[in-house]
């Protein structure tokens, strides 16, 4: 992807709206292009986090398995992001993430976005606000499914 | 005039007064649920419902219970039902046989705003067995779709095999100028759809907000938060609607059940606009 | 309609309620029976209370014997008149099978011509609130009004105020307004009481005429009116129901209503007792051979908890919840429902209340309540 194609891209995505240009020019060099088939892990639970995406084409089951049990917990599609765990550091994975469909997605190696953060700050601030806004809604729908509305016995009190 | 049209209904039937009714169909939608179809009586007004009001309906000897129309309300040879089977009355509803009898009162409530809608794209947010109440109000759009401007349908459910209507609701989808997305809480591995709450699916619509109505049904706690989310995201909220689920037991505003605030939810709603219910809709206990 | 006044002794009272079930009409009236006053059917004024009065304190009612020759030196039945106009037990259907399906039988509404002597002022301002309850919508309900429509009502005005009456403060008497066909005042100061009658419609006007009573004398009219102000005047309790709609909004999630909950039993006497609570339940019964079905409906109660069940639980699951919705709803909701408060200061709940829980001392502290709130809100 050229120079200022990836700065059009960044730019178009959800979770990065309205960043200051400066900051998309220093994304944009970390920044760098993946594509996975369908039904291609692109983590499994347990790996260390280490990249961070933006994706841009396809869809991303995150699933979780245990015997005689494998679940789709959250599926995640163009404007979503994935792997918010990697711009903290010493996490491990949580979940597997699985392509259901061909996936196109910008990814960015989480440690070097951090140390971003850390040369300045008010960048860091920027960052840190939008992932605090993702890992807010990403609680909340959570909460909201573990209430598990739709069946007679979830919406009984415990 | 046909036969249909010009038999006289009778005059004064009492409101608490079942209509025998035949069960003409029962066929099954997921593991719990089931669309129950029968034929009133030629004429009768127990087949006249708009989009989004309920019937009474009594299984002889056993008891009776609040079920929301879902068929089409152009057709009134036929009414039909979605129950799920959760108690003793919606048990013996969903055994019934084609040839059985059950008795049907109503249409009692109010009704989802199709004509406010005219002109406007329609938002349809259904969750679980909430999809229901609301495919009358698809099928009217679909039949007056000049109308409407794009018809977006949502669908939460709790996971895939919980999903009503399936094979209409994929046809849905195909329409021009028509979405229809579905969602779950908990997919298995091999669910190809989207997995999260409904309102996940909001930001995939493609809308004008200002020119939206939204009508929305399912778990209170599904609607609350479909509501809020909507507001937030530039719904007028007098543009929101929403189906209330309360304890109705005559239909009729005398028993007292259904009391939600200054509401019998029985004859103010079951659908009430935002603004209406928005003060008591977080009220605990209210 | 001309007003006119008559005067009545206890013959003349005998001759009315002979007239009346001459007429057709089940007479009622109020007659001691398990200890208490109950609305039954009375034959002349030998079934009224004579010689018995009422101690009426929250959680207490007692029938006290009384030495004067007075026929209505007591207050209220345990009941309003919605236990014969509303009835607490009645079929509406029943229905046979045949042949594979199900026949409706004919089903009339169980209708009676009823008279009632001797009913309060609170009584019949809540037969209009309940005449705006279930005659007043859409929707009638039949049983009510086949009942309602031919009733023949006897008032008695309230010279003298039990310590848990507040229907001044609610407007609703101590002093009947309208609503009746024939008003009457007791005077029983002598050996033989004696009545001051007022007719409050053509039919009552032509029964007293039938029954050939005699004008009232002048000054009667002002005896009465002083009587019925110094009855009002020595209430002590009020209540001051056009607060409530804000109110009820307001405090919520105040914490009284938990102060209210640790007393309240949820037993349901008070909306038993209460004239305008007219919540029902319906019921199904089968023959054993399943041949016969019936629906039957029967008074309810919000303070049970399968009241407001949906699958997946009860709205209100807590006492503290139905208490707060009870009284919401009579005070204020009731209001915006159907214009008028679901109360008519007849102090049943006070009385019948188990633990003597008081709707206008629970009514009083929520206000306080709402004045601290916002004292506290605009001290910043």
């Amino acid at each position: 992807m050229a120079p200022s194609e990836m700065k059009t891209v960044l730019t178009a995505h959800p979770f990065l709206e309205g960043l200051p240009e400066k900051y998309v020019d220093m994304l944009s060099k970390l920044a760098f292009e993946v594509h996975f088939d369908q039904d291609e892990v692109i983590f499994r639970e347990g790996d260390p986090s280490s990249l961070f995406y933006l994706i841009l084409d396809g869809k991303i089951a995150l699933e979780m398995g245990a015997p005689g049990r494998q679940i789709i917990i959250q599926t995640l599609e163009a404007g979503d992001e994935l792997g918010w765990s990697s711009l903290l550091e010493n996490t491990s994975k949580q979940f597997r993430a699985r392509c259901l469909e061909p996936v196109r997605a910008l990814a960015f190696d989480g440690a070097r976005v951090v140390n971003l953060c850390e040369e300045d700050h008010e960048f860091g601030f920027h960052i840190m606000r939008r992932a605090l806004a993702l890992v807010a809604e990403r609680l909340r729908a959570t909460r909201l499914q573990t209430l598990d509305v739709y069946s007679p016995k979830g919406a009984r009190r415990p | 005039m046909s036969t249909a049209a010009s038999a006289a209904p009778p005059a004064t039937r009492p409101v608490m007064e079942p209509v025998p009714v035949r069960v003409t169909s029962v066929s099954k939608e997921t593991h719990d649920t089931f669309t129950l179809t029968v034929a009133p009586p030629p004429g009768d007004p127990v087949s006249a419902f708009e989009p989004g009001q309920f019937s009474m309906l009594y299984v002889y000897g056993v008891g009776e219970l609040p079920i929301s129309i879902s068929g089409d309300p152009a057709v009134r040879e036929s009414l039909t039902y979605t129950i799920r089977s959760v108690g003793q009355v919606t048990y013996q509803l969903v055994t019934r046989q084609p040839g059985d009898f059950i008795g049907v009162r109503g249409p009692f409530g109010s009704s989802w705003p199709l004509k406010e809608a005219r002109g406007k794209s329609v938002l349809i947010v259904a969750g679980g067995i909430g999809l229901a109440p609301l495919r009358p109000a698809i099928y009217s759009i679909l039949r007056h779709r000049g109308d409407y401007n794009r018809l977006v349908i949502l669908y939460g459910s709790r996971s895939p095999r919980d999903l009503l209507y399936r094979k209409e609701f994929a046809a849905w989808g195909l329409l021009p100028d028509t979405q229809a997305l579905s969602t779950v809480d908990y997919g298995g591995v091999t669910w190809r759809g989207h997995v999260g709450v409904v309102t996940t699916l909001f930001r995939l619509v493609r809308m004008q907000p200002k020119e939206t109505v939204a009508m929305i049904c399912g778990p209170e706690i599904m609607m609350r938060y479909a509501a809020r989310e909507l507001e937030a995201r530039g719904l007028p909220p007098e543009q929101i609607h929403l189906s209330m689920e309360r304890n109705m037991k005559c239909g009729a505003g005398f028993c007292g059940h259904c009391q939600m605030g200054p509401y019998f939810v029985c004859k103010h709603g079951p659908v009430f606009s935002y603004p209406e219910i928005k003060p008591y809709l977080d009220l605990y206990e209210l | 309609m001309r007003k006119k006044s008559y005067r009545l002794d206890e013959k003349g009272l005998d001759a009315l309620i002979a007239h009346l079930r001459e007429q057709g009409y089940q007479v009622y009236g109020p007659k001691v029976e398990d200890a208490a006053l109950h609305w039954r059917p009375i034959t002349g004024c030998a079934d009224l209370p004579r010689g018995w009065t009422q101690e009426l304190a929250p959680g207490r009612a007692r029938l006290e014997p009384d030495n004067s020759a007075a026929l209505f030196h007591h207050w209220t039945c345990a009941e309003g008149l919605k236990a014969v106009l509303h009835l607490p037990l009645v079929r509406i259907m029943a229905a046979r099978r045949d042949n594979g399906w199900f026949r409706i039988l004919d089903n009339p509404p169980p209708a009676a011509r009823c008279a009632f002597v001797g009913v309060r002022p609170c009584d019949l301002a809540a037969l209009a609130v309940l005449d705006r309850v279930l005659l007043g919508d859409r929707y009638a309900d039949d049983i009510y009004r086949a009942r309602r429509q031919g009733a023949f009502l006897i008032a008695i005005h309230c010279q003298r105020s039990a310590p848990t009456c507040f229907c001044a403060s609610m407007g609703s008497g101590p002093r009947a307004r309208s609503g009746f066909d024939i008003a009457l005042s007791e005077f029983a100061e002598g050996d033989a009481p004696e009545y001051f009658a007022e007719a409050g419609s053509p039919a009552g006007m032509d029964l007293l005429e039938a029954c050939g009573a005699a004008p009232a004398p002048p000054d009667w009219s002002r005896a009465v009116e002083e009587g019925c102000a110094r009855a009002a005047a020595a209430q002590t309790r009020r209540l001051d129901a056009h607060a409530a709609p804000q109110l009820i909004d307001a405090l919520f999630d105040s914490p009284h209503w938990d102060h209210v909950a640790k007393r309240c039993l949820a037993c349901g006497n008070c909306t038993s007792v209460c004239p305008t609570c007219f919540c029902v339940n319906y019921e199904d019964r089968t023959s054993i051979d399943g041949r016969e079905a019936e629906r039957w409906r029967l008074w309810d109660s919000c303070f049970t908890q399968s009241f407001t069940y949906i699958h997946g639980g009860s709205v209100r699951s807590s006492v503290k919840a139905r208490y707060r919705h009870w009284l919401s709803h009579k005070l204020g909701r009731w209001q915006a429902q159907f214009g008028t408060p679901g109360c008519t200061g007849c102090g049943r709940c006070i009385v019948w209340c188990p633990v003597g829980i008081d709707i206008t001392e629970e009514f009083r502290q929520l206000q306080l309540s709402a004045a601290a709130a916002a004292s506290f809100a605009t001290k910043d």
